[in-house]
């Protein structure tokens, strides 16, 4: 025996001042199962809601539907309201009449009581289809992985596990660090990279909640939220991590050489080598493309020197697989590739650098020892021409968006100049000045006041060499005339664009990326570090271009997310999943490849037909992955496929009462 | 106060700018003023505007101003700044579109000696279908008054075989007379 | 290899040794030209300057000619090449262009007719190997300028030829050849173009530019693709000279004649003798000759 409650919501003015409440009500009394109606002022506040308990008692009412603001507003509250009272919390419906009624017809009160009515009709017809529905809980496995060791991935570990949870970073690199590894001093403050760096390095690497795997890739990831399943790759480095004390004999000895990654390419390493003297691990990692022994089989001199015999030549690639909770993804950037602008020489003149190449330069750990040289002859830079929006806020290049950085380094750049080239000049080719930080726009005025950096608005249109001299030709805007400098480096702002193998490991993880191969957060503005796949969040600039405050802080905020989620024993799912009609499935699977969370597989079921026993395929649905969406209804020509909550029959009967 | 009143330019600002983004087959607001085509075009040093000022002047309804301007006569269309330009504007095809706008409602035209040669150019192939060198140098000077013009080069260039007395027509010089007024007829048409 | 020659006015005039030596060489590096019956004028810069409907029919009946042949056209001529390309990428951009721009040009045009420049031609239809098999003559220690100047390159989205920032299709063709291609600073830098009647003083300057750095560069000579940059480099060379007080001396070819030269063919038949800057003691110190 159906017996409904509908309660009809004023919303102070926002609704009752268009819509015509009373008349609403008087109608809905008419409606089939409808056993009581209420109106009220204000139904969420606590008279509000204390009047729907009383009611629900009072009457005897199994099912209610609330006339009311948008379901994304008041339909959790509404859903506790009345499971406080015993009630199944799903066998409640929102007819939304602000959002959908008196906000948008305003100017037209008689027609929007006439729609609310047909709004509260639809939920009244589907609200007699609604089934019970329970929800059901999952176990949360209490380990975090984050993948990535750049500061994003160092910080959210080290929060995580402060935070009294098992964390396991994996790092694609030798050693962990990053770009920020890479910087010499970072903006605003002029602080020491490495400095501030290497300690939160080294608190991590000895934490005894965090464990380590550098050299490293994530494979495949199974699973779902609080139970993932994840495949990791440890390459073969060579070297023994537990027994090799970080000498250094084996790569001062190796006669092997290659072009130093860290160092761009602007220096050289060892087939033996560590990526920088403080990289943690310091254990150094044998390049198999460049080791004599690798490829001609001899050598071996770093084996004969090893004090403590480290080095095992036969140690291949491992496969491991362990579970986790959560997962949080710093991966990082890379520079833009450069090359891209033929008219800017990049690759063809040596003096034409990019930004990272320029903090390498003035780097004390760097290839030239910290001297700000000119690749090509060595020589001591007098002009030196910085060029922003390199590679950003430029469609023709593909790359339309502004990469946040580049104005606070570039001006960074152009205050060390000044401090380590006495003399020197810097001219800064701009567009605009983005200095939106704390601090940042001051410091950027210290970059023109206190070390005269010559700032020159507009874009550079070509450079080209001439007397040993790079000839860089723009325009100055602002006086309206075109202009050349002469000079003896370029610097391009390169900007921060997603790493090549983006999308490679946004597909592994199951998140969602956009145009520029940055990962997709769950709402622009107030999800920013959670994605839209349950249990995997975002820290750093594989999310969007940042600098280091922000990456601080998103890091920090993922961990308090994935903390959220690891501090629960179990979660409870949402039971608005689908079910399988199995006596309907024909078992095509056409279902499988259209579902986005892939938790739809092939399952051979047993059944009688006549008096035999037979096997066939039919589809099964993975509850804990399935978020809902409905695509599989569409899809299914059976009709097999009915999502709790929203099913077939329910929506034709709105669609039924609308209509007919 | 002698400062430039944009209120009022700026009611008049969409009807030219949308006639000039429809002729250009462009979009003269993506243009962010970063000064690269200006940089990179090679007769900027003498024009009045730079290419990247035609553009402000467009996008603030001063467009005026830069159907007066010898920059748009000045361009030699070698098309450095549509190639270079990071918000994809053909700038090169607003300097066609201005000139042809320039023509179309006979405004005052700044450089009066290059449109003078286009017309020359034009009417040279008008008649024959091809270019007769010749022709259109002798009407250009016409034109303008430049009797002396290159003279010894010219001659040079005819004693080396370099240039035809006679003009060499087209049999389809019908199809070209019919051609030029058909398209004169539409450009009246979109007036 | 059979195409739709499309000459051009000049090359019948003022750039008759474009098409003297291209002819010379044609049959050898196995081009076969069928010129396009009764093809008329481009309508060069000016036409776009002053009526956008005709800069885009005079090329377009020149198309329609080359579709009824059945054959690509190719077209020696930078210019020539940039307007007939236009054209042919306004026909297949939509249906609605392409009728109104055949309804104009009087006949019909449906774009399948693809537009070439030669020099496109030589470097990917005959290609490095048979060229430099054809050069009986190597031009070793020939310094050699690549002048590829702006219309044969830009706008990329139109022409899709070569890279316009570093292009290195006229290079190859110099090294296939056996000379040296100098590596310079202004090979797509624009000569001024049509301004040389109307303002031959930004010509003048622009010319002055260029060559001052092909010198520099420590080129003995330039070549080039397009009559226009041909003409104002050669034409004004003199000018530039007195504008800049320096020398240049710089002879100034068509690619198509250094080939020539490379080939054996009688520098006559190239006709290297009616440029203004004369080559033919240069080439004859360099053994070209």
């Amino acid at each position: 025996m159906k017996r409904i409650g509908v309660f009809l919501c004023w919303c102070g003015s926002n609704i009752g001042g268009v819509v015509d409440i009373p008349k609403v009500a008087e109608a809905a009394a008419k409606m089939p199962n409808v056993v009581y109606v209420e109106e009220n002022k204000y139904t969420c506040s606590e008279p509000g809601q204390e009047a729907i308990k009383k009611a629900i008692k009072e009457h005897n009412l199994n099912r209610v539907v609330v006339g009311a603001c948008s379901p994304r507003m008041h339909e959790t509250t509404f859903r506790r309201t009345v499971e406080s009272v015993g009630f199944n919390p799903y066998m409640l419906e929102i007819a939304n009449l602000r959002e959908h009624c008196s906000w948008v017809h305003a100017g037209n009160p008689e027609k929007a009581t006439v729609k609310a009515v047909d709004l509260v009709r639809t939920a009244v017809a589907k609200v007699g289809l609604n089934a019970p529905l329970h929800r059901s809980t999952i176990p949360v496995e209490k380990r975090a992985l984050v993948l990535g060791g750049g500061i994003a991935g160092i910080q959210a570990a080290l929060d995580l596990a402060d935070s009294g949870h098992d964390v396991v970073l994996v790092e694609k690199e030798p050693t962990i660090g990053g770009r920020m590894a890479q910087l010499d001093k970072t903006f605003p403050t002029l602080d020491c990279s490495a400095c501030i760096l290497t300690p939160k390095m080294v608190d991590l690497a000895q934490h005894p909640k965090i464990t380590l795997y550098s050299y490293s890739e994530v494979e495949k990831v199974d699973g779902y939220v609080g139970n993932f399943d994840v495949t990791i790759r440890r390459k073969g480095r060579s070297v023994n991590e537990d027994k090799c004390t970080g000498c250094g004999i084996c790569y001062s000895k190796c006669p092997g050489k290659a072009k130093n990654e860290f160092d761009l390419g602007l220096g050289d390493r060892k087939a033996i080598y560590v990526p920088f003297p403080q990289a943690v691990p310091n254990v150094p990692v044998i390049d198999r493309d460049v080791c004599l022994y690798y490829q001609k089989g001899i050598c071996k001199v770093c084996e004969k020197v090893c004090p403590t015999g480290s080095i095992e030549f036969d140690k291949e690639d491992e496969l491991i697989t362990e579970r986790f909770g959560a997962i949080v993804a710093a991966t990082g950037f890379q520079q833009f590739q450069s090359e891209a602008y033929g008219e800017y020489g990049y690759g063809k003149y040596k003096d034409v650098i990019t930004g990272l190449e320029f903090e390498r330069l003035v780097n004390a750990s760097g290839p030239t020892g910290g001297k700000i040289k000119r690749p090509s002859d060595g020589e001591i830079p007098k002009n030196v021409v910085f060029i922003k929006c390199v590679g950003s806020r430029d469609e023709a290049k593909g790359k339309a968006y502004c990469s946040k950085a580049c104005c606070m380094y570039t001006a960074k750049h152009a205050i060390l100049l000044d401090e380590k080239i006495p003399g020197s000049q810097a001219f800064v080719f701009y567009m605009d000045v983005r200095t939106a930080g704390k601090d940042y726009e001051e410091f950027y005025q210290r970059a023109t006041e206190q070390h005269g950096a010559q700032y020159i608005r507009g874009r550079v249109a070509r450079i080209y060499e001439k007397g040993g001299k790079l000839m860089v030709v723009g325009e100055d805007t602002l006086l309206g005339e075109k202009v050349i400098v002469e000079a003896d480096m370029v610097v391009l702002a390169a900007a921060m664009v997603a790493r090549p193998d983006a999308g490679n490991v946004a597909r592994t993880l199951g998140i969602s990326y956009n145009q520029d191969s940055f990962f997709t957060e769950a709402h622009a503005k107030l999800r920013p570090v959670e994605t839209n796949t349950a249990g995997i969040f975002l820290a750093g600039a594989c999310q969007g271009p940042k600098d280091i405050p922000e990456t601080v802080a998103q890091a920090s905020a993922a961990a308090a997310k994935a903390g959220i989620l690891l501090s629960r024993d179990e979660l409870e799912t949402d039971p608005m999943t689908i079910e399988v009609n199995t006596d309907l499935c024909s078992g095509c699977l056409w279902c499988k490849p259209i579902c986005p969370y892939g938790a739809i597989d092939a399952v051979e079921i047993e059944e009688r037909v006549g008096r035999e026993m037979r096997k066939r395929q039919v589809a099964q649905v993975n509850a804990s992955l399935c978020q809902g969406c409905g695509a599989c209804t569409v899809a299914c020509r059976d009709g097999a496929m009915n999502l709790k909550g929203y099913t077939n029959e329910q929506i034709l009967a709105e669609v039924e009462a609308l209509c007919l | 106060m002698g400062a430039l009143n944009l209120t009022k330019a700026n009611e008049g600002k969409q009807e030219m700018a949308a006639a000039i983004n429809s002729a250009a087959g462009t979009n003269i607001f993506s243009c962010y003023q970063c000064g690269k085509c200006s940089a990179g075009c090679p007769i900027s040093y003498t024009m009045d505007y730079q290419p990247r000022q035609i553009m402000r002047l467009l996008q603030l309804g001063l467009g005026d101003k830069a159907l007066e301007s010898s920059t748009i006569w000045l361009c030699a269309s070698c098309q450095t700044c549509t190639t270079r330009c990071p918000r994809e504007v053909d700038i090169a095809a607003v300097m066609d579109a201005l000139r042809q706008k320039v023509v179309d409602e006979k405004r005052p035209v700044k450089e009066r000696a290059l449109l003078a040669f286009h017309r020359a150019f034009l009417e040279a192939i008008r008649t024959n279908g091809r270019l007769h060198e010749i022709e259109m140098v002798v009407r250009f000077k016409l034109k303008t008054g430049r009797l002396l013009q290159d003279l010894l080069l010219g001659a040079g260039m005819f004693l080396n075989g370099k240039l035809s007395i006679l003009p060499v027509g087209i049999k389809g010089k019908k199809e070209i007379h019919e051609m030029f007024a058909r398209a004169e007829r539409l450009e009246e048409g979109s007036q | 290899m059979r195409y739709a020659y499309y000459p051009g006015c000049t090359l019948h005039s003022s750039a008759k040794e474009y098409r003297l030596s291209t002819e010379a060489i044609a049959e050898r590096l196995g081009i076969d030209l069928a010129e396009i019956p009764d093809w008329n004028c481009c309508g060069a810069s000016s036409a776009h300057a002053l009526n956008h409907d005709l800069s885009l029919a005079l090329p377009a009946r020149n198309l329609a000619l080359a579709e009824e042949m059945g054959l690509d056209v190719v077209a020696p001529c930078a210019a020539c090449f940039n307007r007939l390309a236009y054209a042919q990428h306004a026909v297949v951009t939509d249906k609605a262009t392409a009728a109104r721009i055949g309804q104009i040009a009087g006949r019909p045009v449906t774009g399948e007719s693809r537009v070439r420049s030669l020099l496109d031609v030589v470097v990917s239809d005959v290609g490095a190997e048979a060229l430099a098999e054809a050069a009986s003559n190597k031009l070793e220690g020939l310094k050699v300028a690549a002048y590829y100047g702006c219309l044969l390159v830009r706008p990329p989205k139109v022409v899709d030829f070569d890279d316009p920032e570093q292009p290195t299709s006229l290079d190859s063709v110099i090294e296939a050849v056996g000379a040296e291609a100098v590596d310079w600073s202004h090979k797509t830098e624009c000569c001024g173009a049509g301004l040389a009647v109307g303002r031959t003083d930004i010509v003048v300057k622009l010319v002055g530019e260029i060559l001052a750095a092909a010198k520099e560069a420590g080129a003995d000579l330039v070549i080039t693709a397009c009559p226009m940059c041909q003409a104002n480099l050669d034409t004004r060379q003199r000018a530039a000279e007195s504008a800049s007080s320096e020398t240049f001396n710089l002879p100034i070819l068509y690619f198509t004649q250094l080939i020539g030269l490379a080939m054996g063919v009688d520098p006559r038949r190239l006709s290297l003798q009616s440029h203004t800057v004369d080559g033919w003691d240069l080439l004859v110190s360099k053994k070209v000759i």
